[in-house]
């Protein structure tokens, strides 16, 4: 039983990853939109930025590796509904498997597809000039491995639900986008005002983001001083993970006629 | 007749207020190939979702091969192949991805998986395009992938929703054909909703549902058979005079169809005449033939197949 559910998920996961890589567009949206907020902004922001050790490009890059992980999993996750709108999903719907198999093999592709994608841009950060060490880079993996898994959970989660993919986009602006924007990914969360600073540290992608900077500036304490400690983002970047899971499970569990084709 | 491989009874469901299946029971036997005739809106798709284990059952009982849908979903699914109305395929991915793709789902791989979809590509004449992309395939081919995705895990039960949709007559009759097989080989059970009358004409049985009602449950024959006599379809511009003054005549039923009075009669072509001679100048046209399903149809909701 075990081993059929796994044999499902991998084949679903697979075609996820073949989908995309048929799509070049695709490829394009998830990471060039990212890089080319980068150099913008980058270029835009660091006259005025003034922070601790590092200068505004390079913090500004670790939010666009999360960037990168969202956008593949909101891609990816919209693709739900586009498999309900052509048929797919019925034909996986009635086949002998669990629901959690068909999560976990969406999960599955769009992590693999993020994390791939994060990685190409990583490797170019020591070229770039940064302090980024590659032994930084190889333990980042993990870490977005999990905030991918996160991400496309939440996204499944959403996306499950809905017959249109203009719901989503109404849901990614504004919903998506802002626990982003709040996450540190985009400024320090040092010196806001009071209620934002509430904000972000409710966030569970502020633990994520922080959970990558830890990995990647291992043994630059100046660079992490500010953040919270790499346990308490492990812990809930995994609360996070496990929770969109369940929520995504749950949601694919009910058989309605809101859910059909 | 073996025994029974699908037991329905007192089937009931609504989407909020609107009824859609409103009590129906049949039961389907090993290796019968089973029609459920009606049209658009009569509740055939909820009850081919309902049977597919789409939607969940409301109220009443529905087994399959044994399983309650209700409380054995993995041992149903297990057993049923299913060909949807709509595409279910890929289109990004190849004609073979596709059924391996599929195959996966069902726990097959390896030699097997190899196996069963070489033959499936065989049965039905795809070999040559294996590695097509579906979406450059025409509808005819696109319907053959969708039913050699329905048969890979070789399921005993095959439940099909309007197979024959977007089909050409000549792609149609090698559809049936390839069911007949199938039942002939492997004794697989089939059943096949559709509004087609010549699709209806090859079941071995075939239940008449509309508005959420079985109406009539027989084979095509003794359908017919019901119908005493032929039948004669009198087009008027008075069809509601019409009707009254045969009905006070002849002391027989009509019924005003579509701009037509409709009848049966087993001397249907003596009464032509009689009714033609009686109201020369009220009659467009007059048509005499032997009872269709149509007829049966008819006869059985008071409207036709396609009015709303």
């Amino acid at each position: 039983m075990a081993s059929s559910m796994m044999l499902a998920s991998y084949a679903l996961a697979r075609r996820e990853v073949v989908r995309f890589l048929r799509q070049r567009n695709r490829v394009f949206g998830a990471l060039a939109q990212p890089v080319l907020f980068w150099v913008i902004f980058g270029a835009g922001l660091s006259p005025s930025f003034r922070t601790g050790s590092v200068g505004y490009n390079e913090y500004f890059f670790p939010g666009i590796i999360v960037l990168i992980l969202l956008f593949t999993a909101i891609f990816s996750t919209i693709s739900i509904i586009d498999d309900r709108n052509s048929g797919f999903l019925q034909g996986v719907l009635v086949a002998p498997i669990p629901r959690s198999a068909i999560i976990l093999g969406k999960v599955g592709g769009t992590t693999v597809l993020a994390v791939g994608q994060a990685l190409l841009v990583s490797i170019a950060a020591p070229m770039l000039g940064m302090s980024i060490a590659p032994a930084g880079i190889l333990l980042s993996i993990p870490v977005l491995v999990l905030v991918s898994i996160a991400l496309a959970g939440l996204g499944i989660w959403i996306a499950w639900r809905m017959d249109s993919t203009q719901g989503f986009h109404a849901i990614m602006t504004s919903g998506l986008m802002p626990m982003w924007l709040l996450s540190g990914a985009f400024f320090p969360p040092g010196g806001v005002p009071r209620w934002l600073a509430v904000v972000i540290a409710c966030n569970p992608l502020t633990y994520g983001v922080a959970l990558l900077r830890h990995a990647l500036y291992l043994g630059n304490p100046a660079a992490t001083a500010s953040l919270p400690s790499p346990a308490l983002c492990l812990a809930a970047t995994l609360a996070f993970a496990c929770a969109t899971l369940v929520g995504a499970s749950a949601a694919a569990r009910a058989r309605t006629a809101g859910a059909l084709p | 007749m073996t025994a029974a491989t699908v037991r329905v009874r007192d089937l009931r469901y609504s989407y909020g207020d609107r009824v859609a299946l409103d009590g129906v029971s049949f039961e389907v036997a090993e290796g019968e190939i089973f029609g459920v005739l009606g049209p658009n809106g009569g509740g055939k798709t909820t009850m081919f979702r309902i049977l597919s284990t789409l939607l969940p059952v409301a109220a009443g009982r529905v087994e399959i091969a044994g399983a309650d849908v209700a409380t054995d979903l993995a041992g149903v699914r297990r057993t049923i192949g299913v060909v949807f109305q709509s595409p279910s395929l890929d289109i990004k991915l190849t004609v073979r991805e596709n059924l391996i793709c599929h195959g996966h789902l069902y726990g097959l791989s390896g030699a097997e998986l190899e196996r069963r979809t070489g033959a499936g590509l065989a049965a039905l004449g795809l070999c040559d395009r294996s590695a097509s992309y579906v979406e450059e395939l025409s509808g005819g081919l696109k319907r053959r992938v969708e039913l050699a995705k329905g048969l890979l895990s070789e399921p005993r039960i095959l439940i099909l929703d309007e197979p024959s949709t977007g089909l050409d007559p000549g792609a149609r009759r090698d559809l049936w054909d390839y069911l007949l097989e199938l039942r002939r080989e492997r004794g697989t059970t089939v059943l096949v909703t559709t509004h087609l009358m010549d699709e209806a004409e090859r079941c071995d049985r075939l239940a008449i549902l509309d508005r959420g009602r079985i109406v009539a449950i027989d084979a095509p024959d003794a359908l017919r058979r019901k119908i005493g006599g032929d039948v004669l379809t009198i087009r008027s511009t008075n069809t509601g005079i019409l009707q009254g003054e045969i009905e006070k005549r002849w002391g027989i039923r009509a019924t005003c169809v579509d701009g037509c009075v409709r009848l049966e009669h087993p001397d249907a072509r003596g009464l032509l005449r009689e009714i033609y001679e009686a109201f020369p100048s009220d009659i467009d046209s007059i048509q005499l033939a032997r009872p269709t399903l149509e007829d049966v149809f008819i006869r059985e909701t008071g409207h036709q197949l396609w009015s709303e």
